[in-house]
């Protein structure tokens, strides 16, 4: 059964956002990377690039296929997780923690109301 | 159309195989992890169902006499109970398909096709029978539908075919267990009562098994391989490990490596096309492709800086330009590097040649290599 912390907010696509003041940590759900399996590389949107809600901006590869990663929210990516494109299996071994892919600063918090509660993520992979 | 099922669909999802579309059918592509299947097959051993795979039955006196004008390998070299690699070829020199030929009888030969070819190569094969002036005396069977087959890989494998298969054959090549079966040769023996035929060979580059069994026989087979094959680290392995395990050793895939506007020279297999045994289909345009050379060429390369993996269709240059396609990519398992194979102009397909391959908009760097890329050490 995936892990679906409580403390997070995701996107139907698999992505999660944890949100701290004007900032969310974007990553790709315990059930993504279990789908994926095997991460072989994972591509970054540069620090600085203005992302909107619902757009691909990176890029996982497993040994069989790459997949875009869409962005929950709108805004500016502050920083990026050197760490991951460095050791792309820990998005397999910690997709919550050390496998996080890139923040961003809230363009529109109001985005944030548009995103799955744990609940209803975890509805939907049961599913 | 609904995708085809083995008889092994249950058994599949039993293992908790993942099952996704491949030419046709509803294929597992993993059950753990590709890397780990993979893996488990170079230092072990893995079970592939195979089931998908076609197989025709060509019989008769006049049997060895046809197939050695349809297919481009020389069928005269087979004794009863071995086997060889062949390739089928249109007038032009293309790929029909590239197959397997067994001797199991002298007047009797078992033809293993792709799956995603099966109608194109019976139609074919039944064009050049009607056109085969002895077509009275030899007799063609597609059993696709009645046969079922399992590959068994790795190097732990011969010990776990003969606690598999603990009698002494009873047809092909004579022997007492399967692991006295040298490569390409074959055999048929007792599993629980009822015939299956072994043969030594695979796709994956390691030491490994093939068996075909007629479709009722292979669940229990497969059961009765996973059970014994507990001591021996057997994993079940699906179609993403098949393929990277065939990519490490270039073995070609239909389709991909391989078309019709395709020839055996181009793709680097003139070693299984006999230009010297007489008339055969494609003959001539062969022949003068070895004589005066070809204007694409087969070549593997692997990826020299950090990248992503190489994927099919991913475009390949060289000094500036564009040269040729991906054909098959992927992330090694064994070397963990991007490696593939493309073809390109043959003057580029030379060992050390400094490639680049396109990936999202960015080229990255690559290098042409002998093949097999992954060698056993």
């Amino acid at each position: 059964m995936s892990n679906v912390p409580s403390d997070l907010k995701y996107a139907k696509s698999h992505e999660w956002a944890r949100v701290a003041g004007d900032t969310a940590t974007i990553g790709i759900t315990d059930h993504a990377q279990h789908e994926l399996t095997d991460v072989v590389f994972v591509e970054l949107p540069a620090v600085g690039r203005a992302v909107k809600a619902g757009e691909a901006c990176a890029v996982v590869e497993s040994v069989k296929t790459a997949s875009d990663i869409y962005s929950p929210v709108g805004g500016e990516v502050v920083e990026v997780n050197n760490a991951v494109v460095k050791d792309p299996a820990l998005v397999n071994s910690d997709p919550y923690g050390a496998g996080w892919f890139y923040k961003v600063k809230l363009a529109n918090p109001a985005e944030l109301g548009a995103l799955l509660a744990p609940e209803a993520y975890a509805a939907q992979i049961k599913g | 159309m609904a995708l085809q099922r083995t008889p092994l669909y249950a058994a599949h999802q039993r293992a908790g195989g993942k099952l996704i579309e491949f030419g046709g059918w509803e294929m597992p592509v993993q059950y753990s992890t590709i890397t780990d299947e993979h893996l488990c097959v170079r230092r072990a051993a893995g079970i592939f169902d195979i089931s998908h795979m076609g197989e025709v039955l060509v019989s008769g006196i006049a049997a060895e006499a046809f197939l050695n004008a349809t297919l481009t390998n020389d069928i005269r070299k087979l004794a009863v109970g071995t086997g060889q690699y062949t390739l089928m070829c249109n007038e032009r020199g293309g790929v029909i398909d590239d197959l397997y030929v067994y001797r199991s009888n002298p007047e009797d030969y078992l033809l293993i096709i792709n799956a995603s070819r099966i109608a194109d190569d019976v139609a074919w094969l039944e064009r050049q029978h009607a056109a085969f002036p002895k077509r009275g005396e030899v007799s063609l069977k597609n059993v696709s539908d009645i046969t079922a087959a399992v590959a068994i890989q790795g190097p732990n494998t011969p010990g776990l075919l003969d606690q598999m298969f603990p009698t002494a054959s009873i047809y092909g090549t004579p022997v007492v267990k399967p692991s006295e079966l040298k490569k390409n040769q074959n055999a048929q023996f007792h599993f629980h009562g009822l015939p299956v035929w072994v043969a030594r060979t695979g796709y994956s580059g390691e030491d490994g098994f093939e068996i075909v069994a007629p479709a009722g026989f292979i669940e229990p087979l497969w059961d009765t391989a996973l059970k014994l094959g507990h001591q021996f680290c057997l994993q079940p392995c699906g179609l993403g490990a098949r393929d990277t395990l065939r990519t490490e050793m270039c073995y070609p895939l239909y389709g991909h490596e391989l078309d019709e506007n395709t020839t055996p020279i181009e793709a680097g297999l003139g070693f299984f096309v006999a230009l010297d045994k007489g008339e055969f289909v494609g003959r001539s345009v062969l022949a003068a492709q070895k004589a005066n050379g070809t204007t694409k060429k087969l070549a593997a390369f692997k990826m020299t800086d950090k990248s992503p993996p190489p994927r099919p269709h991913y475009a390949i240059f060289a000094n500036g330009q564009k040269v040729g396609d991906v054909v098959s990519g992927t992330q090694s398992p064994s070397l963990n590097v991007g490696i593939g194979m493309g073809y390109v102009p043959p003057a580029l397909a030379v060992v050390g040649t400094k490639i680049e391959i396109e990936i999202r908009g960015r080229r990255f760097a690559a290098e042409v290599v002998k093949k097999p890329i992954y060698k056993k050490r």
